[in-house]
């Protein structure tokens, strides 16, 4: 009987670490937020280029992270990138005129939304369309811009 | 000549016919599992020898294998000026491959074998016919607690295992490395998603577990009933465990993370 009842133990003892395992993995590894998802305004910005923006990538405001890219979809109707961010529910005062832009983090980080604040009295609200927006900065056309006014410049000598 | 190809023909037949058998023997053991469920005692005596008894290995393991990880990867990235990405390194090679393939690696070593050796020494001392005399079935008794065992234990030791690791590799790099802790951390909450990565790797050590239990009961149940038969079904059992989840594990990746 105390046999037994050890056994009983180390089996309970284990079943619940492997699941404590499994539950410090879910919340403290992988950050899982399927509950915030709810709590926040959306609002859409469409983009000439998104780049290599991927959904869940940040959206900062002076370098805090206030949101989320909750979506990326082509508009079929401008042939723009629509992207559509959730903003956190504190942050409800942002002016309507703020405006987006695609930057990355480093030189070959990860790319994100900053937004800028704009003047405008009145705060984004859900649905709202951010009008001003600067398409990511692709590096490989950068790159082909200068060798091709390097090669112009070569010719006028 | 003609002996070699015989004895191809042979060996590839006897194959086909154990593989045959061992599907028929999963579905009859699968279909039998109603009893268990009326006899709960019977699995957790099975989740204590083959759970709790491996969880040591998977404990020193999964924190050793977690540190050096840590070790390695710092030495390359730090040549980037990337080492905060040593925690979504760690965390990612560990949720998704390591953690899985080891504990089941070590699984098979520790308690895959002794399940074969177990049965295999069942059969070659009569006890499963004796068994069957008195109209207890064996695969409903002794085969199925051991199945369904291996198959619940493996993912929660796959789970301590990647835990483990990642706090070994997250100790390694704060303290002797002078990593920031706190980048480690959320730069692995930014990188590691729960959907892609722990789920993955969970329905990974579930499938492993199904295939090392299943390797193991079979091996003991088909061998021949002799001590060199059961000492050549319990290798197999390592062996073939090995290599099938290996193979799996490829085919899971290419599957899972495209």
């Amino acid at each position: 009987m105390d046999n037994s009842r050890r056994v009983e133990l180390g089996v309970g003892a284990f079943v619940a670490a492997g699941l404590v395992a499994l539950f410090v993995l879910a919340m403290q590894v992988s950050n899982l937020n399927v509950f915030q998802r709810a709590e926040g305004y959306t609002v859409i910005g469409h983009f000439q280029n998104v780049g290599g923006l991927r959904e869940r990538a940040p959206v900062n405001l002076g370098g805090v992270q206030i949101g989320r890219v909750s979506a990326i979809s082509l508009d079929q109707n401008r042939l723009e990138a629509r992207v559509e961010m959730t903003i956190n529910a504190q942050y409800d005062d942002l002016p309507s005129d703020s405006a987006a832009s695609i930057q990355t983090s480093g030189l070959l980080g990860e790319q994100y939304v900053s937004l800028d604040p704009g003047g405008m009295p009145n705060a984004l609200a859900e649905g709202d369309e951010l009008m001003i927006t600067r398409s990511a900065l692709v590096l490989e056309d950068i790159v082909g811009q200068f060798i091709y006014n390097q090669s112009e410049g070569d010719d006028d000598e | 000549m003609i002996s070699a190809l015989q004895s191809l023909g042979a060996s590839t037949l006897a194959m086909l016919g154990a593989l045959g058998r061992s599907v028929l023997f999963l579905l009859r053991v699968l279909l039998g599992l109603g009893e268990l469920a009326r006899r709960p005692r019977l699995l957790i005596q099975q989740l204590h020898s083959v759970g709790v008894l491996t969880l040591v290995i998977i404990v020193v393991s999964g924190l050793f294998v977690g540190m050096v990880l840590a070790l390695q990867g710092y030495y390359t990235l730090v040549d980037f000026g990337a080492e905060q990405s040593l925690g979504v390194l760690v965390a990612l090679s560990l949720t998704r491959e390591l953690g899985p393939v080891v504990t089941a690696l070590l699984f098979a070593g520790r308690a895959g074998s002794a399940l074969t050796a177990e049965i295999g020494l069942m059969k070659a001392t009569e006890q499963l016919a004796g068994m069957e005399m008195m109209a207890v079935d064996p695969e409903r008794r002794i085969i199925a607690p051991r199945l369904i065992a291996a198959l619940i234990s493996l993912p929660l030791l796959a789970g301590i295992f990647t835990m483990l690791g990642i706090f070994g590799a997250y100790f390694v790099s704060t303290a002797m490395l002078g990593v920031d802790g706190g980048s480690f951390w959320s730069q692995m909450q930014a990188q590691v998603s729960f959907g892609d990565d722990v789920l993955n790797g969970l329905i990974k050590s579930v499938l492993f577990g199904l295939v090392a239990g299943w390797i193991a009961v079979f091996n003991g149940y088909d061998c021949v009933p002799t001590s060199h038969g059961v000492s050549r079904a319990t290798t197999g059992t390592v062996v073939t465990t090995s290599l099938v989840v290996l193979g799996l594990d490829f085919v899971l990746t290419a599957l899972m993370f495209d």
